[in-house]
């Protein structure tokens, strides 16, 4: 199973296995990983999940859509390597990734 | 004190589905919702947005969702208490007393929190010193209008708010509209106004830039916005307007005694109590194993409450299951015509 590392905005990091086809918002949320409220459920509705991923994984993952980027403009602190977690699909390719979750959600 | 069957707490798709079911089994109820309109995530985070898993409703908005519902209990002819907030919840005997806000008091022997996420908040700015103005200098919608006359005025968001208040108040004042990246969300309409005045020197579209920091001790009178690239760059400001949406925070539902596991409230999925008697819980805010949170389930889990309602609110009283299709005394509560 792909393992993701969810890294704390203090540098801990805690890392899980994620089924492939489970969003990286659910690896979370299923593992009791702090920092990621997705109080929406996964809607794409509420920019809890906000996390910001490491410059070598950016292009691995699949273009960022609009609407995305709208909900993003809403996140406590976004920056240009923000997205949101329950659009990032685990695959196996995805194995190592590693996102840092910010300092709060809301 | 207002007197009824149950209080429904939220106004949201499962919360006015409940008033429907109390309603068709003769039960009065009283809504209570933070939010100053029904709807509750229907209407503020998705009104324009299609929803496919209604059953027998192929395709349907939050908004039209919420008109529907709404249509379809007001032969219950129930009270909406909106734009307040439950504060305290008391028992006295086998009666719940409920409190908002703004000093309404209520008493029922059953509750039904529908209250989804939580009530919604506006999305507050990030830097400490924000707090300090908060209310003074730095707003997060607008109530007077009056207040911004010949000021300078800069407003943070890049969506609708920000973008329809940069235009109303560049009438009379000089406007600074900051997001943190090129792109606007707005409707193109809007967004070729806001180019419009950019133009006429109305408005200064300054993006992509961040608020860095406040100047100003016990008045803010110039904000530092920092550039993508890490460039500074001072703006005289009297007031600051922010608009990032709305965030849900469970509130004051965490002191009422109530069992909350992960930010939800676990019930018994035979008739949806909490921990206490008498008080249930609903649609996105419960859970039990196997929960679904769609609106769907939100509408079995309130079929579900109302009748366990019945049995406090009528105790000497036998509950009678009955069809919509074919009960008199159902047809006589929705006001149908013998």
């Amino acid at each position: 199973m792909p393992k993701i590392t969810y890294i704390s905005h203090s540098g801990k990091k805690n890392t899980v296995e994620v089924a492939s086809g489970l969003s990286v918002m659910e690896g979370a949320v299923q593992n009791n990983v702090e920092g990621i409220d997705a109080d929406c459920g996964g809607s794409m509705a509420c920019a809890t999940c906000h996390v910001y991923i490491p410059e070598n994984w950016l292009n691995k993952l699949e273009k960022i859509q609009d609407a995305e980027l709208d909900m993003i403009d809403m996140a406590y602190e976004p920056k240009t390597n923000s997205r949101l977690s329950c659009q990032i699909i685990v695959t196996n390719e995805l194995d190592g990734l590693e996102v840092v979750t910010p300092t709060k959600q809301t | 004190m207002i007197k009824t069957d149950a209080i429904i707490i939220g106004a949201g798709p499962t919360g006015l589905f409940a008033v429907h079911q109390l309603g068709i089994i003769g039960l009065q109820c009283e809504v209570i919702d933070n939010l100053d309109r029904a709807g509750g995530q229907c209407i503020e985070l998705y009104p324009d947005k299609p929803i496919y898993d209604i059953p027998g409703i192929p395709e349907c908005t939050g908004e039209e969702l919420t008109k529907g519902l709404l249509k379809q209990i007001k032969p219950f002819k129930n009270n909406f208490h909106l734009g307040q907030r439950v504060e305290e919840i008391k028992q006295e005997n086998k009666l719940w007393i409920v409190k908002t806000n703004n000093g309404n008091t209520f008493l029922a022997p059953n509750i039904i929190i529908a209250g989804g996420v939580g009530s919604f908040e506006p999305r507050k700015l990030s830097i400490k010193e924000a707090e300090k103005f908060e209310g003074k200098q730095i707003f997060y919608s607008v109530t007077n209008k009056d207040l911004f006359k010949n000021k300078k005025i800069s407003i943070f968001g890049g969506g609708d708010s920000a973008l329809d208040w940069a235009l109303e108040l560049s009438k009379s004042n000089k406007i600074t509209l900051i997001h943190r990246r090129n792109e606007f969300r707005g409707a193109a309409h809007t967004l070729s106004e806001i180019k419009k005045k950019e133009k006429e020197g109305k408005i200064i579209v300054k993006t992509p830039y961040n608020l860095k920091s406040i100047l100003g001790d016990q008045t803010m009178s110039e904000i530092e916005i920092e550039h993508e690239d890490s460039k500074v760059e001072k703006i005289q400001t009297d007031y600051i307007l922010s608009f990032f949406g709305l965030i849900m925070k469970l509130g004051p539902i965490v002191d009422w005694g109530l069992n909350i596991n992960n930010k939800t409230i676990p019930v018994d999925t035979e008739s949806f109590q909490t921990n206490k008697e008498g008080i249930f819980a609903v649609g996105d805010i419960c859970t039990y194993p196997g929960k679904l949170k769609l609106i769907l389930s939100g509408f079995h889990e309130s079929a579900l409450a109302a009748r366990a309602c019945f049995k406090r609110a009528r105790p000497n009283e036998t509950y009678r299951f009955e069809f919509t299709t074919a009960s008199k005394s159902i047809h006589e509560r929705l006001g149908l015509k013998k």
